[in-house]
């Protein structure tokens, strides 16, 4: 190419004919646009080959992601409302108030779950992904102690009473602060809370010797208190939170129940109701779910799959019906309507 | 030094005209006042640091930029496109709070662009800087006091250092012509470098310096000019010289400019007067108006538009996050009280929620700034520079013989040769080689010459007919093997004419072409062959048939004219010299020249040769002999397209002619405001009464495949126009020749020599000639009639041609337009212009004659204003310079008419035919090419960005991207911009080979298909589309559920990630489905890209996470792992692209493109088919209505229909066509098997 350029722009020089005996540009395939190429057109055997092939992979996968996505079994529980005391009007006071919010209720298995059992706390109309809410932490001080006063991103939790709030930032702040425990005929179901959080935000993002300092203390307390005591690196709960959601719904690791949960089992569940999604009329679930190979529930990526396998076996038939009926004829003029208006006459 | 080996000759009398008239003119009155003010001091030295001082030196500085001002000069260019303002004010504005992504990574990309554009600036601007230092080192001699002469850099030349510039060399400087090797002191200079003329000049410098012809002379050497201050004007100049207490007027006669050349003459001493930019080249050189393709307005307009989309989305996200900002704060209670509303900045400040709108409207129009590709500018300039390269490159565009290849001096305009409606061409030099060659005469009466001229060779090629086996010998025989000559005839050549019945006529015929001219021979000292330097190449054709046929002029001097003839009576050559009395030269107005010469006999001769128009009312009574059978013969001359001339001579007595010398002299040296008109009226007194002795046929030669290549254009649907200084009946015949006009088609001539306004001249002042008429009409009354009488003429004749155009309409007739020079200047008026386009236009072939360079420019204007459609001029002389910067496009050709209008065209070619693969196929290509290439731009920035979009209507448009802001910032500069430039530079739809073949596919470049707006809002909407496809089935699939088996859920770096991967697939995906034309380069950038984003996302991952921040590990840890990464990957892959490939593959089948057609006909392997090409190919609705093809069809539909009248049907002779219809057919067919 190098070579090309200046010889191109050496025909502008007159010295260049004197240099050089002839300004005959050098013949190779690039430079005559002549390379070796594969000119790929959509013939209708290629069409009918690029459906089939599509649908002859994607109906298998979505079935096998249909059958994944079946095979989770996930209980569902709504209690924003259900945990209220009836008598409560003013939903947003009670959930400020200092009172006993502590809700029972039992969960009914109606398929055997198989352990590892996720338990998930999922909000609703949440916005974690407003810019505000997104940029204010400090991930420096998240990760060295020496960085404690760098918090100029987390505005206005910051410093309280004149000290910077480790972890600071409206993230942290908002910690969710429901507690669930479950009980299955009387028997504690130990909830693991180790090892719900992603390793790299463990290892890398959150200091080990990193502690929580001044934390809630300011003139507005948000969610969850941090044990002052346990590093960062630990304190799973907020490196779950931190891992801000995509989307205003969104689940959250709250652990894992690491025993089976048979058919037929209830299972009680004892929820301190303190975390209000009162005022943005938020709604709380708790959900239990297992997971395939693919993940949790969700049968839209099986749906998805069988859908564009199926669409692209109806084209591919489609094709092969006109390519049979209708066969392609060269030379019919109406192929050519686009040169009956000249343009220009 | 040389003095024995000095010509001492006096040239000054053959120049008569314009050596006479350098007397002092009232402008030198001026001289000392303003605009007068230059005083140069001559080879002094003491004063030569003050001339520097106030002058400068000689350096010429051609660059853009210089190293201080290469940087704030450059960037300023670049941020006065609006785009790239645009990013600018992004770029500072990412700095503040309001900005959606960190000011960084927001710069970076905008750095990389700004950088590119100015490394290539800084290339070009460097190649110019290195041919300025070639240009200032060249050498001369310069004058360093005590006679010495030294050699010295033409940069430290300063204002008044006398100089010695040897033959050959360039002058170095404007300097005043002091002395040269001749005794009166002339010299030859070739201009071709300022004006593209290629004959050469005569400067003479004064007599009072005349003498100074040794170095040594310039020893004591002083003198003083005084003249005006630089200026652009390259003929005119006013000055004086003081020399030893006596004032010399100066003139630009004694003008030598830089840049030209010193010719046929040793070596010349000059004074610098003008250095550096004050010469006057450098005063003349001003940067051709720029141009900008159809393509590029559209692409502004089109921008503009996303602006719009932009500035409409952002404002209605502003307003959503403005009510939302509203409601967060009811009554003091605060709503999201995770936002902490009631301490807020003013960016979320529920009490303001209109300024936070506002503010929020800035941080949008940031966001969604990547609906505007940052590369496009900068992607599409690197590609047109490589297809410029290709152009260059091209082996089929390089013409051997004068070793030049096509050239391309801008890039800008590459897809606009793709859209071309309209060819203006010019004739002389474009459409024929402008090389004359003698090829007919006519002499008493009697025809001579039988070599065939184009027209001839050409009808012949086309007919085919069994006529005369003789012609085609005549055709194959016909070699010219001298250069302007090719004439057989043994009746005279050889010393044949002698035998000849009128011998004396033949004799004197032959003499007057040998004398009567002016050009000077050159006698090549080995050989002692004699060639011919002449002011036009006619001429030279003619003192080179005198040669061939026994009048050898070898030698001129001031007075004399050498001639070697052959005697009749001896057989022997014989040396004669004519004593040269006067030459009466030649101009467009007198259309004639003549010679007054006394030969050895003391006879004194009139030589006269003109056009015919004004010879034969010269022509006396008893000199008539042959005129009947000469105009005949002129007639059939011109039929086939030759350039004829009349020669005659007469016999001058003593007394007549001193009478005449006397009064020429005494008006020569008049001054008044009508001396012209009294020379005009003396010359005219003695040119009378001649006698005839024949005319001359000279053939100004087609170039090579010009019919062919008009045929191809035609039937690609390119309308040519032919625009030409020439005369009518020869513009006719060379349009014969190329086919622009057949028999059968309706001619419409639109000329001002009509009887009635003939008639009406002839009341008028019957001797004035036409155009003096025309000039002259507003000073007196009388003439003011004919203005008139001949518009209204001029009217009426487009009137009634325009009738003949409607009910030509319904039998198919092809019209062809002929219009002469005179009426073009009334049918261009305002008011009659648009019936005159609409005929024009009407029209299968619009030829112009006689038209000035300035018409060719309102012609050139007149269509491309009104119509709205591509021009192109093509054309190789300084006449055609207006032409050229007028059309979209001006291609130059580069032939023997000197650089000028090389100089100011966009593209260079050496040759007309070569226009057809100019056009058909590097034009159809960039314009496929580069609108390809901008609607893919927008369908991926549109794709991307209107992700961002659909990501704030679930993040309540608080402004938060979707992807890290690295991924953002480098999408258009790394993961999609290789597979588009790739696309700009290589993609085929199909191959050289089938656009020559099926030149109608060009049609989809003159009606814009593949850039109508159709066509880009269809790839907008795919854009719009595929960016849903990927954001609604990637939160669905990612919705709040574990997507992976370890149970954890999909964060905002995951869901960010994984829709920038379907984002990078399918957009390069797209990229593969769309083009057609897979080289490995192809396949290396747009698999590349794809890769390299992976190897991205790996490498930004394992960096420190308070670089990489959300993207820390995310591919490693989070969706590599994770099945349902690959496959919601695959899904939305291809449910994204389905739609597309369904709209192609439908379309592909039932309403194939012409491009795809012939993709068909490639694939089927059905090239060979020479029906179904043919089918293909005359599928045309358009009629092709001119070209050979046309032509051949036309004499088809003749035949059939006298066949039909006869109604004889020769099946024999029918078969014999088929047969030969098939044979044709079949070996086209294989010459593309191949």
């Amino acid at each position: 190419m190098a070579s090309s350029s200046a010889a191109g722009a050496g025909s502008t020089d007159p010295t260049a004919a004197r240099r050089n005996n002839t300004k005959r540009p050098k013949y190779s395939k690039f430079t005559q646009q002549e390379l070796p190429a594969c000119k790929p057109i959509l013939t209708p055997r290629a069409v009918i080959s690029a459906f089939l092939l599509v649908s002859v992979v994607f109906v298998p996968i979505g079935v096998a992601a249909l059958i994944a996505s079946r095979k989770v079994v996930e209980i569902v529980y709504r209690y924003e409302s259900k945990c209220i005391p009836p008598n409560v009007t003013d939903k947003v006071a009670y959930i400020q108030s200092s009172a006993d919010k502590t809700c029972k209720f039992s969960l009914h298995v109606e398929k055997h779950m198989k352990s590892p059992i996720y338990v998930y706390y999922q909000l609703d109309n949440f916005y974690q992904n407003h810019r505000r809410y997104v940029k204010s932490r400090s991930d420096e001080q998240l990760r060295d102690p020496g960085e404690e006063d760098s918090t100029s991103a987390c505005k206005p939790e910051d410093t309280a009473n004149g000290k910077a709030i480790v972890p600071c930032g409206l993230i942290a702040w908002s910690l969710f602060n429901d507690t669930y425990s479950f009980s299955r005929d009387n028997h504690n179901l130990t909830v693991n809370k180790k090892g719900i959080s992603w390793k790299s935000d463990r290892e890398h993002k959150f200091g080990k010797n990193v502690f929580p300092k001044n934390f809630q203390n300011s003139s507005i307390k948000g969610g969850a208190s941090l044990n002052e005591s346990i590093p960062l690196s630990e304190q799973e709960d907020l490196i779950v939170w931190m891992r801000t959601a995509a989307l205003p719904t969104f689940r959250k690791l709250y652990g894992k129940i690491e025993v089976d949960l048979n058919e037929g089992d209830s299972i009680n569940v004892t929820l301190q109701n303190k975390y209000n999604t009162y005022s943005f009329n938020g709604r709380k679930k708790l959900v239990l779910s297992t997971t395939s190979w693919l993940g949790g529930k969700n049968d839209f990526l099986g749906i998805a799959y069988l859908t564009v396998g199926g669409l692209c076996f109806f084209l591919a038939l489609a094709f092969t019906i006109v390519y049979f009926v209708k066969p392609r004829q060269l030379g019919d003029p109406t192929y050519l309507s686009w040169n009956r208006n000249p343009g220009g006459h | 030094m040389a003095g024995g080996r000095r010509r001492r000759h006096h040239f000054s009398r053959i120049h008569a005209f314009t050596c006479g008239r350098a007397s002092m003119r009232e402008e030198h009155s001026l001289i000392g006042g303003p605009g007068f003010s230059r005083k140069v001091y001559c080879n002094d030295p003491e004063r030569a640091m003050e001339s520097l001082l106030s002058y400068g030196d000689n350096y010429v500085r051609t660059t853009k930029y210089t190293l201080a001002t290469f940087i704030p000069k450059s960037l300023f260019e670049q941020f006065r496109r609006v785009a790239n303002f645009y990013f600018l004010v992004c770029a500072v504005l990412s700095f503040f709070p309001v900005s959606p992504y960190s000011g960084v990574s927001n710069v970076v990309p905008l750095l990389v662009v700004v950088a590119a554009t100015m490394v290539k600036e800084f290339i070009e601007d460097f190649r110019r800087k290195q041919q300025d230092i070639e240009m200032n080192n060249r050498k001369v001699k310069v004058h360093r006091g005590d006679g010495v002469f030294d050699i010295s850099k033409w940069r430290d030349l300063k204002v008044g250092d006398v100089v010695r510039v040897e033959k050959d060399e360039f002058f170095p400087a404007d300097l005043i012509l002091l002395a040269s090797n001749y005794d009166d002191a002339i010299c030859y200079v070739e201009t071709m470098n300022l004006d593209g003329e290629t004959n050469l000049k005569l400067k003479q410098a004064l007599e009072g310096s005349s003498m100074l012809q040794e170095d040594s002379n310039y020893q004591n050497f002083r003198a003083v000019i005084t003249c005006e201050d630089p200026n652009a004007n390259l003929y005119t100049f006013v000055g004086s010289l003081d020399l030893e207490d006596q004032q010399y007027p100066l003139a630009p006669q004694q003008l030598l400019l830089r840049d030209s050349k010193l010719r046929n003459t040793d070596f010349i001493y000059g004074v610098v007067i003008f250095t550096g930019h004050d010469t006057k080249v450098m005063q003349n050189a001003t940067d051709p108006p720029s141009k900008r393709s159809k393509i590029e307005k559209r692409m502004d307009k089109i921008i503009y538009c996303l602006f719009v989309v932009l500035i409409l989305i952002s404002f209605i996200g502003s307003i959503f996050f403005g009510l939302m900002t509203d409601d967060d704060l009811e009554n003091g209670r605060m709503k999201r009280w995770y936002l902490r509303p009631d301490n807020t900045e003013i960016y979320y400040d529920p009490n303001s929620p209109v300024v936070a709108a506002i503010l929020h409207f800035l941080t949008a129009l940031m966001l969604y700034g990547y609906l505007i590709p940052i590369s496009l500018y900068v992607s599409i300039e690197i590609v047109k520079v490589l297809q410029s390269i290709f152009i260059n490159q091209d082996v089929h565009m390089y013409y051997a013989e004068t070793d030049k290849p096509a050239h391309a001096r801008t890039s800008n305009l590459n897809e606009e040769l793709g859209q071309v409606d309209t060819i203006l061409s010019d004739k002389t030099g474009t459409l024929t080689c402008n090389s004359m060659e003698f090829i007919k005469c006519s002499i008493a009466g009697v025809a001579y010459g039988r070599g065939a001229t184009e027209v001839e060779r050409a009808l012949s090629r086309r007919q085919e007919t069994p006529f005369s086996q003789e012609f085609k010998e005549r055709i194959s025989e016909s070699k010219p093997s001298i250069k302007g000559f090719n004439f057989k005839d043994e009746r005279i050549m050889n010393g044949n004419w002698a035998k000849e019945p009128n011998a004396n006529v033949i004799q004197n015929f032959l003499r007057l072409l040998a004398v009567c001219h002016t050009a000077i021979p050159e006698i090549d000292e080995e050989t002692g062959k004699v060639s011919y330097e002449a002011e036009s190449p006619d001429e030279a054709a003619f003192v080179i048939a005198a040669r061939e046929l026994g009048f050898e002029f070898y030698e001129r001097t001031h007075t004399t004219i050498s001639l070697r003839e052959l005697d009749p009576m001896s057989g022997n050559k014989i040396e004669r010299s004519y004593k040269l009395l006067n030459i009466l030269e030649f101009s467009s107005a007198r259309k004639r020249m003549s010679v007054i010469v006394r030969d050895e006999e003391g006879k004194l001769l009139l030589l006269s040769k003109g056009a015919d128009s004004v010879m034969f009312e010269r022509i006396a009574k008893n000199g008539r002999e042959f005129e009947e059978y000469t105009k005949q013969h002129i007639s059939e001359y011109a039929d086939s397209g030759l350039r004829t001339l009349i020669l005659a001579y007469r016999e001058l007595n003593e007394e007549e002619y001193n009478q005449f010398n006397k009064e020429f002299t005494e008006a020569k040296n008049l001054v008044s405001a009508d001396q012209e008109q009294i020379v005009e009226r003396i010359i005219q007194s003695i040119e009378k009464d001649l006698i005839l002795l024949g005319a001359t046929a000279v053939e100004d030669k087609l170039q090579d495949g010009v019919p062919e290549c008009i045929d191809k254009l035609a039937q690609a649907g390119i309308k040519l126009w032919v625009l030409t200084g020439d005369k009518m009946e020869t513009a006719i015949n060379i349009g014969f020749a190329c086919s622009l006009l057949r028999q059968g088609m309706k001619q419409i001539i639109i000329s001002s020599d009509t009887p009635e306004t003939k008639s009406l001249e002839k009341m008028e002042d019957k001797s004035a000639a036409e155009v003096i008429a025309i000039a002259c009409c507003i000073n007196f009354d009388g003439t003011l009639l004919i203005f008139q009488a001949i518009k209204s003429s001029v009217i009426r004749q487009l009137r009634e041609a325009k009738t003949l155009l409607t009910t030509s309409d319904e039998n198919f007739e092809a019209l062809a337009l002929i219009i002469d020079g005179k009426s073009l200047t009334y049918a261009l008026e305002d008011d009659v212009k648009d019936s005159f386009l609409e005929l024009a236009i009407g029209c299968a072939s619009v030829i112009c004659c006689r038209s000035s360079p300035k018409q060719k420019a309102l012609v050139t204007r007149l269509v491309k204003m009104r119509t709205g459609s591509t021009t192109l001029a093509i054309g190789d002389g300084a006449n055609d310079v207006g032409m050229l910067q007028e059309a979209d496009i001006g291609i130059g050709i580069s032939g023997v008419e000197g650089m000028q209008a090389v100089m100011s065209s966009d593209i260079a070619i050496a040759q007309f035919r070569y226009l057809e693969r100019l056009l058909l196929v590097h034009g159809h290509w960039c314009y496929r090419r580069i609108s390809s290439m901008i609607c893919y731009f927008f369908y991926k920035n549109i794709a991307f960005g209107f992700t961002l979009f659909f990501f704030e209507l679930y993040a309540s448009f608080s402004g938060q991207a979707a992807y890290n802001d690295w991924f953002l910032s480098l999408y258009n500069v790394f993961f999609t911009s290789l597979p588009v430039i790739a696309l700009g530079v290589f993609d085929q739809d199909v191959s050289s080979k089938h656009c020559l073949r099926f030149p109608l596919l060009y049609q989809e470049g003159i009606q814009n298909i593949l850039f109508s707006w159709k066509r880009i809002i269809g790839w907008a909407l795919n854009g719009v589309v595929t960016s849903a496809i990927i954001f609604f089935f990637c939160i669905r699939t990612m919705e709040h559920q574990a997507f992976r088996k370890g149970g954890q859920v999909v964060g905002l770096e995951v869901l960010g990630a994984t829709m920038y991967t379907c984002v990078v697939w399918v957009v390069n995906c797209q990229m593969a489905l769309s083009i057609s034309y897979f080289t490995y380069i192809q396949h290396i950038f747009i698999w590349g890209s794809i890769i390299f984003w992976y190897i991205f996302l790996l490498a930004y991952g394992a960096i420190d996470p308070s670089f990489s921040t959300t993207a820390y590990k995310v591919f490693i840890e989070a969706l590599a792992p994770a099945p349902s990464f690959w496959f919601i990957t695959l899904l939305i892959l291809i449910a994204s692209l389905l739609p597309y490939f369904v709209y192609a593959s439908i379309q592909m089948r039932f309403f194939p493109m012409y491009h795809q057609m012939i993709q068909w006909i490639r694939k089927d392997g059905q090239t060979s088919d020479p029906e179904y090409c043919d089918m293909v190919r005359q599928r045309s609705i358009r009629h092709t209505t001119v070209g050979t093809t046309a032509r051949l069809e036309a004499s088809k539909r003749l035949e059939a229909s006298k066949r039909l009248e006869i109604s004889v049907h020769s099946s024999a002779s029918k078969r014999i066509e088929l047969s030969n219809f098939a044979a044709s057919k079949r070996s086209e067919g294989n010459s593309e098997d191949r």
